[in-house]
């Protein structure tokens, strides 16, 4: 508490917190900073409980998640949902699809777009705001609206004779980019632009095509921008369902998310809640480490995608 | 040209496939049928209007927009502001925000139902079993409180009354936080001399925070509602995956997917997709109006 209000002494304004004035230490100086600090362990407990809930029925044996009243703290640790959903052939294999699906979307996304983004970023042209305009567009673009079109595409029943690939990787991948590139160009667009010209106008001088100079100097300094990026974007892929629900059949391309969802006891009463939440860990918890570590990067890259324009 | 590739691809994935669903909403195609489609005319978009099921899902589908954005905004500046000051610990409450947004929404959905399980979750739990034993020694008024709790343990996702209100609160839980740090990342820019200028000349908290704080976090504001009434528009995933496609929460997105894809009818459902995204671009018109790209 003591350094707490040393902060204050030093803090410009802020927000509900610094209403906390050192001077006048009444009672209700106390009442208002407890009032503070339950308000920051509700919103802790807010966003961190349901993620611990999940965690803890993972690891309760079945007798103490159907508990009545419910069990907060595991009392035995179990790891027989864990060995259920590993020893469960269609949830690695659907774990194996979201990997590969969410790996080549996020490459092909990268090394498109960082070009595209590179020409809009760096170079004048005509057409250059409109295509910005366009790709702006299209990271706001409702999935569904399309949803029909490409699946007819998928089943080659469009006016360019393609092969069916519905039920197969290729499907996801070719309709994730409808998400993950104008995503991924919008944002490393904004990252070329931000970067200095001096280095890149050396290099033009010094003869360097701009292509060289793209491969040399740009993307070298670009590289934590496309990581962003590009953790971003998985994350999107990895999360994805409208179409992996629509556009597979069977686990020899369904993704994770669609496995979690489509996961049924024999009744519609008997949920298997252990199993699901241990799939679901194993899901989600990959993500929330790669969060975690870059958080200040995906807070920066974020905020670059929404707010800057 | 550099360009060339990322547009080809943009025009192969979104545009001709945008294009080809509205060419589609005026016929009556259906998927997997080698019969040619006839050219139907508004046909489609009549049927929709006075399909109630579709009118129903129009309903739910602005219901759920107006309450998840309007609550995301009033709890995200709130909190937002309560982070924007400075404690110890900050941080560690920053970082707690991403954890709902990284979760995949298919797991956070399946989270949420086994929470609101009518016998065996946690916020029955809460409120039935817990809430009641917290209050209910304090004297006098204990009771009372004790008895503002519900007696019985409610069936949040089976109910169709608590169904919507349960799944808009799944929503509000998973980007609150997002929308939190947009609005920190605004307060942020917001300079403190600004502050100390009006503190000396006498304005209280709350004068500051109606007549300075929100007017300059408007741009930020504005940037975050738009993209959040967007998302919320289109929701899909965790209305399907806690409801299915019961009609007492199906959103516009349900029931499009359920006409192009469970019922085979293309045309209609392409129709109603193609609704769903007028009514998108109206708001990104109004959000590209919002930025402006600097002409360099």
């Amino acid at each position: 508490m003591a350094s707490i209000s040393a902060n204050d002494a030093t803090s410009k304004f802020a927000g509900i917190g610094g209403v906390y004035k050192p001077k006048s230490k009444g009672w209700f100086h106390y009442v208002k900073r407890a009032a503070f600090w339950l308000m920051i362990l509700m919103i802790l407990v807010y966003t961190i409980f349901p993620f611990y809930w999940a965690i803890a029925t993972a690891v309760k044996p079945d007798s103490e998640i159907a508990s009545t009243p419910v069990i907060y703290w595991p009392k035995h640790i179990s790891w027989a949902h864990f060995s259920y959903v590993f020893d469960n052939g269609d949830f690695l294999k659907a774990l194996r699809n979201s990997a590969i699906v969410s790996a080549s979307v996020v490459l092909i996304a990268l090394g498109i777009g960082a070009l595209g983004a590179y020409a809009l970023g760096r170079m004048r042209f005509r057409g250059r705001t409109f295509t910005l305009y366009l790709i702006l567009s299209m990271t706001m673009f409702p999935a569904i609206a399309i949803l029909g079109s490409l699946f007819k595409m998928i089943r080659g029943d469009w006016f360019i004779p393609t092969p069916n690939i519905y039920n197969t990787w290729l499907a996801l991948i070719f309709t994730y980019l409808t998400f993950t590139l104008p995503f991924t160009v919008w944002v490393l667009t904004n990252f070329f632009k931000a970067m200095p010209g001096e280095l890149e106008e050396a290099a033009l001088v010094d003869g360097a095509s701009p292509m060289r100079t793209f491969w040399e100097i740009l993307l070298p300094l670009a590289l934590p921008g496309l990581v962003t990026t590009g953790l971003l974007a998985f994350i999107a892929a990895w999360n994805e369902f409208l179409f992996a629900l629509t556009f597979t059949q069977d686990f020899s391309a369904r993704t994770a998310p669609v496995a979690i969802a489509s996961f049924s006891g024999n009744t519609q009463y008997d949920y298997p809640f252990g199993n699901i939440m241990a799939a679901s860990v194993v899901v989600t918890l990959p993500l929330v480490i790669l969060v975690l570590v870059f958080q200040r990067k995906i807070l920066g890259g974020l905020t670059a995608g929404a707010v800057k324009g | 040209m550099l360009v060339f590739p990322s547009v080809f691809i943009v025009a192969l994935v979104a545009i001709y496939p945008l294009f080809e669903s509205v060419r589609l909403s005026f016929t009556n195609a259906r998927l997997g049928s080698s019969r040619v489609p006839e050219n139907v005319g508004f046909g489609n978009y009549q049927r929709l209007f006075n399909d109630d099921a579709f009118i129903n899902a129009f309903k739910n589908t602005v219901i759920f927009t107006v309450t998840t954005v309007a609550f995301e905004t009033v709890l995200g500046i709130i909190i937002a502001l309560v982070i924007h000051s400075n404690f110890r610990g900050r941080g560690v409450v920053r970082t707690s925000m991403l954890i709902p947004w990284a979760i995949p929404t298919v797991v956070s959905a399946q989270l949420w139902r086994w929470m609101y399980n009518d016998v065996y979750g946690v916020i029955n739990d809460i409120l039935v079993v817990r809430m009641p034993q917290l209050f209910d020694w304090i004297p006098f008024i204990g009771d009372d409180i004790a008895g503002l709790f519900p007696e019985r343990k409610i069936a949040f996702i089976a109910d169709p009354t608590w169904a919507l209100p349960s799944i808009i609160a799944v929503d509000i839980w998973k980007t609150t936080p997002f929308m939190a740090l947009l609005l920190l990342a605004g307060l942020q820019v917001i300079p403190s001399d600004v502050y100390e200028a009006s503190t000396v000349d006498g304005a209280s908290k709350w004068q500051q925070f109606w007549q300075m704080t929100l007017p300059l976090l408007r741009p930020a504001l504005l940037v975050a509602l738009i993209f959040r009434t967007l998302d919320a528009f289109r929701v899909f995933d965790v209305v399907f995956v806690m409801r299915g496609v019961a009609p007492e929460t199906m959103t516009l997105a349900v029931y499009a997917r359920q006409q192009l894809i469970d019922l085979q009818r293309l045309g209609l459902g392409s129709a109603a997709a193609v609704i769903i995204f007028g009514c998108i671009a109206v708001l990104v018109i109004m959000y590209t109006r919002l930025v402006r790209i600097e002409e360099t």
